[in-house]
């Protein structure tokens, strides 16, 4: 057990826990993006809030739950010691580097990109998870804290929040930013788990820069469609 | 054979000694050539500094021929400057205009001192290399050495790997300082050979180990280290590493 | 002139090597912890001799000037490395190898040395396989071979044209195992300043720590000097910017005898100067000369670009004087009609002092097989052209890309201009059949002696020298010396000749920089260069060398007088380093003429314009030249001479002829 140990506490244990909580965190996104789509096809919000209701109330989920958020923990914190370490590999930096000749700029911010999602994140679980999961929703607009058949109205939350410009603004700014994030890290994660290959790597390249623009489009969507009344 | 005329003004670290701070000093050069080597337009500089009764810039090179890479500049924010796929020694002025700043520093690495200006200390990756970077074969041990086919394929792509050149370039442009490229370089190529097969999952966890002893950072895959190697050494070398790595560490029965 | 004895051991040539290896004196293992042996120097004859020694259970230590032992200059060599494999099933022998290298030699070398060369050249590439070395390989995954100068086998293994590197990885691999298990004690950027003798013998080193200045006593029961050519005697060559002859000449000094120094290998084919500037040439490989045809102008000073000199007035002089080996004449002889043109005034570029060498008739031929292969039978001069070129860029990419870099100009469209250039030094410390020089206990190997390439080495048998003799050759031989040793303790390095060759190495170290004067090593350095090149280059002359020697006297005195070096011996100062390493080149380059001079012969690397034939060919005198001139140095710039007369038995001496 001594050598899987120590292989996590070296320098590629460490981007593996990097590349495996990232991988883990892209399957969350999926499958929140998938239920968040709900509020294209139903303008009542019963079907978002039906997911909404499934997702808080499933044990497996629930447990999945408490695993996202450590894994995510894991990942903030890795990702914060790989920083300060990175940066102690260089105590003297360069007068002038030029970076952009032979890396783009976001694979050399995925810090600062983590950082500006670490910032969105507290305003975006205090907006909704914490309001579903701890504090309840409260009366607002006059409305109702169920919704037609009888499920919380999270919908009802939605469209409340998406209702201030500057929310809506640092939403999008946040999915460009998650963009960026995983336009490097997508593909980042399988290098770094060692899946380089001749023939798949091109696909898997593809894919990545697909999944980095589509699902940050389809979140950024939702905060604009809501507030533009678009179709909702 | 005259001289040139390209005007040029050199930004150059000096730094007397590791514990010196060191500072940017500011020098011009004039009658330049487009046909000289970045190295011998500092020979010029030198020889310049030298009648003038100044310390001369000191900078580590040998063969000039981009082999042996001993030279080490980082050029205008890049390492053996704006070319690709070339060393300081062959990068030669008429990549410049007549006019320019140029700016040249040492490799900055925690794991590569400054010894002295633009010279510093890369024993790490000899180091590196004790660790494990060899084939455990003893003087007259060999078979004969056709009684082993090795696929062409496969031994082109060992050769590949084993372009390398330890010139500390991918280090030198990492953000981080990761001499990742530099050792996977190694252990692909014996990983590659039938011949390295025995010591090939030992030899993983030893190298990295020392490469993680000596300082250098993590690798985040930002791909300057292939985009700046002279040699064109590619980052599915540190794919390969990282395999095996988990291969060593969490198949093998073997403690490492 | 006294006789010196080579020790050759007796019996028949093929059986010499088997028959002595197995009756060395050997020393057994617990002897061998306590026997200390110093090699200096960690190229392929370094770096191997260090890592087999250590094997066997030596202690070693091992010096080098560079950062790192993987940077020595055998890193630089391109083409390949012989070995009599016969893999090719084309008659390759272990007699073949021997005797093309004899005659490649022009007959100068020593038959039993070259014999055993040619005898382990085969272990070589074993080694190496073993080692991971990626040498090129066929479809069938067995080892590929090519052809080079000077031989009708294929016998040359190589790793695309970076043949050299991958062997110094090699070795580099194998000595870093042994300083990683403590073994070897490698001190990098160090260099050896003098041979600490003790009653005879050498017992150890004195070494400066290039990084803090300070001088360092090394003891050892053996020193192996493995430090490579002195070409940079000629201060323009291929050789790296470090290589020097400093230790061997030190070595010289302490009574080892300098052997053949006028031997010096000039490469034909190296991209020409192009200006004051120019710090070092670079080589374009051997193999171009296959597919490319060396021309100049009909006319002088043709000032026109090459491709608007038509056909007729172009002169193929290599194919004109020598019809039957054409453009692959070997080395010696092609550099001299490059430079017998050139001198005439038919030189070609801004300086006049290259020729062409031109793929375009190669490339068209291959265009045209090219077609030919794709069914098409009749194709149009641009097809062929197009074609053609993406063969010639498929064997030669790496030279043509490394061409244009340099000069700026595609060698895809105009013709490559190229120009001869010293490239590497026959002559060397002598050594005896043990590679042992005239001072006990002080070894020599790899190019840094003189041993087998006689007066004109073939290409790829540098790379099979060096690591013959470090993997193969020395450490066996070195045990009929250290068996001699066993009960010598370490010598404590307070033993007054440590201090008294410390002292005398700080005395050098401390002159030189109080000289103080106006002008920099390199100014010496340039002026060494030319005086050697014009008067003991590729053509040499009576004349020329007496007013060689002179200058260079002349050159000595005023570099002593004159030399300004910067900054403190206690730093890290390369100008100290390089004023060192000059002063030891300009004494040096004083025993090439006079040995040049005392050479009334021309052999191989060797031309003295007043032998040569009615063609302008060179003319050996077996009679009264057919030995080994070994030097020794009497101090003050004097020198004995000692013969070591060669006896062919096995080969009849031939002349060599290309007509």
């Amino acid at each position: 057990m001594g050598s899987i140990a120590n292989a996590f506490s070296s320098s590629i244990g460490k981007k593996l826990i990097m590349g495996l909580t990232g991988l883990f965190l892209i399957s969350f996104l999926l499958v929140h993006c998938f239920l968040n789509c709900f509020v294209f096809f139903d303008k009542t919000g019963v079907l978002f809030n039906e997911g909404a209701h499934f997702m808080a109330t499933n044990w497996i989920i629930r447990a999945m739950e408490v695993v996202l958020m450590l894994g995510l923990l894991l990942h903030i914190v890795q990702g914060i010691r790989l920083t300060l370490e990175n940066q102690a590999a260089r105590p003297v930096k360069y007068a002038y580097n030029d970076g952009n000749a032979n890396s783009k700029w976001y694979s050399r911010s995925m810090g600062l990109l983590g950082t500006l999602l670490l910032m969105f994140l507290v305003v975006h679980l205090s907006d909704f998870w914490i309001v579903s999961r701890f504090t309840g929703i409260e009366h607002f607009n006059g409305g109702t804290p169920v919704d037609a058949s009888g499920h919380e109205d999270l919908y009802a939350v939605m469209l409340a929040k998406f209702s201030h410009p500057w929310r809506v603004i640092l939403y999008v700014l946040a999915m460009i930013s998650l963009a960026y994030h995983l336009l490097h890290g997508f593909a980042s994660t399988f290098q770094t788990m060692g899946w380089n290959h001749k023939k798949y790597t091109p696909i898997i390249k593809t894919m990545g820069v697909l999944f980095s623009i589509l699902i940050p489009l389809i979140f950024a969507l939702m905060p604009i469609a809501i507030y533009f009344g678009l179709g909702l | 054979m005259s001289t040139g005329n390209m005007n040029l003004t050199l930004k150059v670290w000096r730094q007397k000694s590791t514990k010196d701070k060191g500072q940017m000093v500011d020098y011009k050069v004039s009658e330049i050539s487009p046909d000289m080597s970045f190295l011998e337009m500092f020979d010029v500089l030198n020889e310049d500094l030298i009648t003038k009764g100044d310390d001369p810039i000191v900078f580590d090179h040998d063969c000039r021929e981009g082999i042996c890479g001993m030279c080490s500049m980082f050029i205008n924010g890049r390492p053996h400057g704006p070319k690709d796929a070339v060393t300081t020694c062959q990068l030669h002025m008429r990549s410049f205009k007549d006019g320019d700043t140029i700016v040249v520093e040492p490799w900055r690495a925690k794991a590569f001192p400054v010894i002295k200006d633009l010279t510093v200390d890369r024993s790490a990756f000899d180091r590196v290399i004790a660790a494990g970077g060899f084939i455990s074969v003893n003087t007259g041990n060999a078979q004969d050495a056709n009684a082993l086919p090795i696929p062409k394929a496969q031994a082109d792509a060992a050769f590949e790997a084993a372009a390398c050149i330890g010139c500390g370039a991918c280090v030198a442009t990492c953000k981080n300082a990761s001499a990742m490229l530099f050792v996977s370089a190694k252990i692909s190529q014996l990983a590659l050979l039938p011949q390295g097969q025995p010591e090939r999952y030992k030899r993983v966890q030893n190298m990295v180990a020392q490469m993680d002893a000596e300082g250098f950072g993590n690798c985040t895959n930002t791909g300057a280290c292939e985009a700046e190697c002279p040699k064109g050494i590619s980052l599915e070398n540190i794919a390969r590493m990282n395999r095996d790595f988990y291969a060593a560490k969490f198949i093998s029965e073997e403690e490492g | 002139m006294s006789a010196i004895n080579s020790n050759i051991p007796e019996g028949e040539l093929t059986t010499k090597w088997t028959k002595y290896k197995s009756s060395v004196p050997l020393v057994n293992p617990s002897n061998k912890r306590s026997l200390e042996v110093i090699v200096v120097g960690s190229g392929l004859a370094g770096a191997s001799a260090a890592a087999t020694l250590a094997e066997m259970g030596y202690k070693v230590k091992c010096f080098c000037f560079q950062d790192s032992p993987r940077r020595a200059h055998s890193i630089a060599a391109q083409g390949g490395i012989n070995a009599a494999k016969n893999y090719q099933n084309d008659g390759d022998s272990t007699y073949r190898l021997f005797y093309d290298t004899i005659k490649g030699g022009d007959y100068r070398a020593r038959e039993a040395n070259v014999h055993r060369l040619a005898e382990v050249s085969a272990n070589i590439i074993d080694q190496c396989v073993a080692q991971g070395v990626p040498l090129a390989r066929e479809y069938g995954g067995l080892l590929d071979n090519r052809s080079f100068g000077g031989t009708q086998v294929q016998r040359t293994f190589y790793a695309a044209g970076q043949t050299g590197q991958q062997l110094l990885l090699g070795a580099y691999s194998a000595l870093e195992r042994q300083i990683g298990m403590g073994k070897v004690e490698m001190f990098t950027r160090h260099e050896m300043l003098e041979v600490v003798k003790i009653d005879g013998k050498a017992r150890g080193i004195i070494a400066r720590n290039l990084i803090t200045g300070e001088l360092e006593r090394h003891f050892g029961h053996a020193v192996v000097l493995g430090t490579g050519g002195y070409g940079n005697v000629f201060y323009l060559s291929t050789n790296a910017m470090g290589s020097n002859v400093t230790a061997a000449w030190k070595a010289n000094k302490q009574g080892a005898f300098f052997a053949n120094p006028c031997y010096t290998q000039i490469h034909p084919t190296c991209i020409p100067v192009s200006g004051d500037h120019q710090s070092k040439l670079t080589l374009m490989s051997e193999s171009l000369r296959n597919d490319g045809r060396i021309w100049v102008p009909k006319n002088k000073d043709d000032n026109r670009k090459a491709s608007e000199i038509p056909e007729d007035e172009r002169d193929y002089y290599l194919e004109r004087r020598y019809p039957a080996f054409g453009n692959l004449v070997p080395r010696d002889v092609a550099s001299r009609a490059a430079k017998e043109r050139c001198d005439a005034g038919y030189g070609v570029g801004t300086s006049k002092l290259a020729v062409y060498l031109d793929f375009k008739a190669n490339t068209e031929r291959y265009g045209k097989i090219e077609a030919s292969k794709a069914g098409n039978h009749n194709p149009d001069k641009e097809t062929c052209m197009r074609l053609g070129l993406a063969v010639i860029k498929e064997k030669y990419g790496n030279l043509f890309d490394m061409y244009a870099q340099i000069t700026g100009e595609n060698p895809y469209e105009t013709p490559m201009r190229i120009y001869p250039a010293v490239h590497y030094t026959m002559g060397g410390l002598w050594v005896d059949y043990n590679l042992m020089t005239t001072v006990p206990g002080l070894y020599c190997t790899g190019e840094a002696n003189f041993s087998d390439h006689g007066a004109n080495r073939l290409g790829a048998s540098a790379l099979m020298q060096g690591l013959a003799d470090g993997y193969f050759v020395l450490p066996y031989t070195i045990g009929a010396y250290l068996s001699k040793e066993i009960s010598v303790k370490a010598i404590p390095t307070d033993h007054p000749a440590f201090v008294e060759a410390e002292a005398k190495a700080k005395g050098i170290l401390d002159t030189l920089i109080n000289i103080k004067g106006t002008k920099s090593v390199d100014h010496f350095h340039k002026k060494l260069g030319l005086i050697m090149w014009d008067k003991c280059g590729m053509a040499r002359n009576a004349e020329g060398l007496k007013s060689a020697i002179a200058e260079i006297q002349q050159l000595k005195r005023d570099f002593w007088s004159d030399v300004r070096v910067p900054g403190t011996a206690d730093e890290y100062n390369p100008e100290l380093e390089k004023a060192g390493r000059v002063a030891d080149f300009i004494e040096l380059g004083e025993l090439m003429c006079i040995d040049a001079l005392n050479r009334n012969e021309s052999c191989g690397g060797h031309f003295r314009e007043e032998y040569q034939t009615e063609e302008g060919e060179a003319l050996r005198d077996d009679e009264n030249y057919a030995y080994v001139a070994a030097w020794e140095n009497k101090g003050d710039g004097n020198f004995e001479l000692h013969k070591e007369e060669l006896k062919f038995e096995n080969i009849k001496i031939a002349q060599r002829s290309y007509k």
